[in-house]
């Protein structure tokens, strides 16, 4: 084991050069924020991920965000275990209705000044599940959202955009 | 009631074979037979592989053991209820509350009458029966946990939300100081109403659909819909297409099992092996999106065929890629079996025993872990795994540490598989263009191997083309319960291990 350490101190990092902020997400959260919640959260963040009903291909992507390529704490950012620890709630899914009442117990244990981030199709619009008798259909059905990440899932490099750009907005 | 023994294989052939069913045959049976063949089951001559509705009648997959024999045995209830199949065999329990929730069919006599996907909230009873209730009762906070009685033990409730970033679900923990003595699990969080959004919907929102189900598994459920449409309509698929697909399959195993035995590991607080098998992943993934155009591979197989085919350069790169990963298994092996802290936690905890594995014929690592030796690659098989040679992984332990070397014998298979697909990827056509007219109503079944285990696909196609009824039946239904049975005896904090070392899947059993 002290040789495979070893071998990783001499090898060159495998991280990223990091992604400018997508434009479009500053100029989301541009309008949404206003810049005193800023001030007041400095520049790290804490987040706390809640799926609210997704088909776990979007907390695939988000946990790649962990890896050595990205490495998400290089920017401050970082995943907690509470929402009573967190910043910033990152909702994955069409918002099931059994995932409502949940969500929205997250949403209030969280302290203000607070960020909702809507990741994939999912989360922003309901997706391929906006018909069902099953879903709200999209997370701003329930809770306000200041950033909506699109894809599905978003890849790691779409997520990193997103959320520098929340550090840096 | 008097039941009666049979041969398990004499039972599910007989009644009246159903003309437009293809791939295994389907037999409309009496009661008398339907009992029969649940009193087989719970004798283990068989296993059973599913069990839905659409509303008027119950339909149950049955796998014999000797011969190895498919079917599908169907009982009509014009009553909407018929003999409940869990009350003799437990596996079926969880699949009959979830048909009575969605089509309001009723196992007579179940020793569990509990709601199980629905929670009361969804404005609306039955949703998939032809007339369903809006009269909802938001009944949401009645649901009865199970009793536990004894003298020192408390309750732990833990989610549906969790700390680390999993899917959510609901765990009841009941322990005496750190010792576990029950654990309850209620799911249906993620219930997404996907058999009522099949039911009507055209073939191909159906395989979009089907491709996220649960998402780590897009590949095996989308050639498992494919499958199920493709041998209702008798289509040929190219063979190229066929080679892609398991090309895609394997990938999509390897990608998974190493961020398995990372996250197992690193919920033993060994961190190392994560962020080795988290690089392993990723490259496999930008392998995957440099190869077909997406990183988990979504939508890249298709009713007749694959969506995107390989470039001999992309081809080289995967080459490169898989040899240096078979240099890098033995190191993460003796990385993992040389740390003994890790051992200690991994070894003789959360046993699975080899009785109930077979008894809920529990597939994948889980089952294989612990001696069922069942991999629908092999049984009943499918192209092109008969042209290629691979070993299943195999342990009798049944615990953590098993779950683990099961991984990593089936990253070397997947690895080596690999390999021999691109070696003999044969040329030609990778997509059928035309999805051909049904004519009259068609039903199809396909049985395939994802990263969890066997996904079972049965699909129903109207004269008109669209979809009437589609079940998806994921392997973490008759793993989820076993998960139950492994935590018994030991200690709390080891859950997260014993967890992630099932990694059964929310989406896919709730859908
Ligand atoms: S956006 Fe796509 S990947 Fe994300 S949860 Fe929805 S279906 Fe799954």
């Amino acid at each position: 084991m002290l040789k495979f350490l070893l071998q990783g101190l001499a090898l060159s990092s495998l991280t990223e050069r990091a992604p400018p902020p997508a434009d479009d997400a500053m100029a989301e959260l541009a309008s949404r924020l206003e810049s005193a919640s800023r001030r007041k959260l400095g520049r790290s963040l804490s987040i706390r991920e809640v799926d609210a009903g997704s088909c776990n291909a979007c907390e695939l992507e988000i946990h790649a965000l962990n890896n050595a390529f990205y490495d998400l704490e290089r920017f401050g950012l970082r995943f907690v275990a509470s929402p009573r620890h967190a910043d910033v709630l990152l909702v994955t899914g069409p918002m099931t209705k059994n995932m409502r009442e949940a969500v929205e117990r997250t949403y209030a244990a969280t302290p203000d000044p607070k960020w909702v981030v809507a990741v994939g199709d999912c989360a922003c619009s309901g997706g391929l599940y906006a018909e069902s008798y099953a879903c709200e259909g999209g997370v701003d059905k329930v809770i306000p959202v200041d950033l909506h990440i699109r894809g599905c899932p978003p890849e790691p490099v779409a997520l990193l955009e997103g959320l520098i750009a929340l550090v840096e907005a | 009631m008097a039941l009666e023994t049979t041969e398990l294989k004499e039972s599910m052939f007989r009644g009246d074979p159903v003309a437009h069913a293809r791939g295994w045959p389907r037999h409309v049976v009496d009661r008398a037979t339907w009992l029969e063949i649940v009193v087989g089951l719970a004798e283990g001559q068989g296993d059973l592989l599913g069990l839905w509705s659409d509303g008027e009648a119950v339909h149950m997959a049955v796998m014999e053991r000797a011969a190895r024999g498919f079917a599908i045995v169907t009982l009509e209830c014009p009553d909407k209820s018929y003999p409940s199949v869990g009350r003799l065999h437990p596996p079926a329990l969880r699949l009959e509350r979830a048909i009575r929730d969605i089509y309001g069919v009723e196992a007579e006599e179940s020793p569990d009458a509990r709601r199980w996907l629905d929670h009361g909230r969804w404005g609306v009873r039955r949703p998939g029966a032809a007339a369903p209730s809006t009269d909802a009762p938001n009944m949401a906070d009645s649901y009865e946990f199970l009793p536990v009685e004894g003298a020192g033990l408390h309750q732990i409730p833990v989610g549906p939300v969790h700390a680390g970033i999993i899917e959510p679900g609901h765990f009841r923990f009941t322990a005496n100081g750190e010792l576990v003595v029950r654990l309850e699990e209620r799911l249906g969080y993620t219930h997404k109403g996907v058999e009522t959004l099949m039911a009507g919907a055209t073939l191909a929102r159906g395989a979009r659909l089907a491709g996220r189900v649960s998402g780590d598994s897009t590949v095996a459920y989308a050639i498992a819909f494919a499958g199920a449409v493709e041998s209702a309509l008798e289509m040929k698929v190219p063979r190229r297409a066929v080679y892609l697909r398991a090309l895609m399959a394997e990938l999509e195993r390897l990608a998974n099992h190493f961020g398995d035995i990372g996250a197992i590991c690193n919920d033993a607080a060994f961190a190392l092996m994560n962020a080795h098998c988290g690089v392993v992943r990723e490259r496999f993934l930008r392998a995957n999106r440099q190869c077909f155009g997406h990183r988990l591979l979504m939508d890249r197989v298709t009713i007749g065929g694959v969506t995107a085919d390989v470039t001999p350069g992309a081809q080289n790169q995967l080459r490169k890629l898989v040899e240096e990963t078979k240099a890098l298994v033995p190191r993460l092996i003796e990385l993992f079996g040389d740390t003994t802290s890790l051992q200690d936690r991994t070894v003789g905890t959360g046993h699975a025993s080899s009785e109930l594995v077979s008894k809920f014929g529990c597939g994948g690592v889980v089952g294989r872990a612990s001696g069922r030796a069942f991999d629908a690659r092999r049984t009943p098989g499918y192209a092109p795994y008969e042209e290629l040679s691979f070993t299943l992984g195999a342990s009798t332990e049944g615990d953590v540490d098993a779950r683990v070397w099961v991984r990593f014998d089936e990253v070397r298979s997947s690895l080596s598989l690999v390999e021999q697909i691109l070696d003999i990827l044969p040329g030609g056509e990778w997509k059928n263009e035309a999805v051909p007219a049904p004519g009259a109503m068609r039903e199809g079944v396909a049985l395939v191997e994802g990263f969890r285990g066997d996904i079972l696909a049965w699909v129903r196609i109207g004269a008109d083309g669209m979809l009437e009824r589609c079940q998806l039946r994921d392997p973490s239904w008759f793993q989820w319960p076993l998960l139950e049975a492994a935590i018994e005896r030991n200690i709390v904090a080891d859950f997260p291990l014993l967890n992630k070392s099932f990694n059964c899947s929310y989406s896919g059993t709730d859908l």
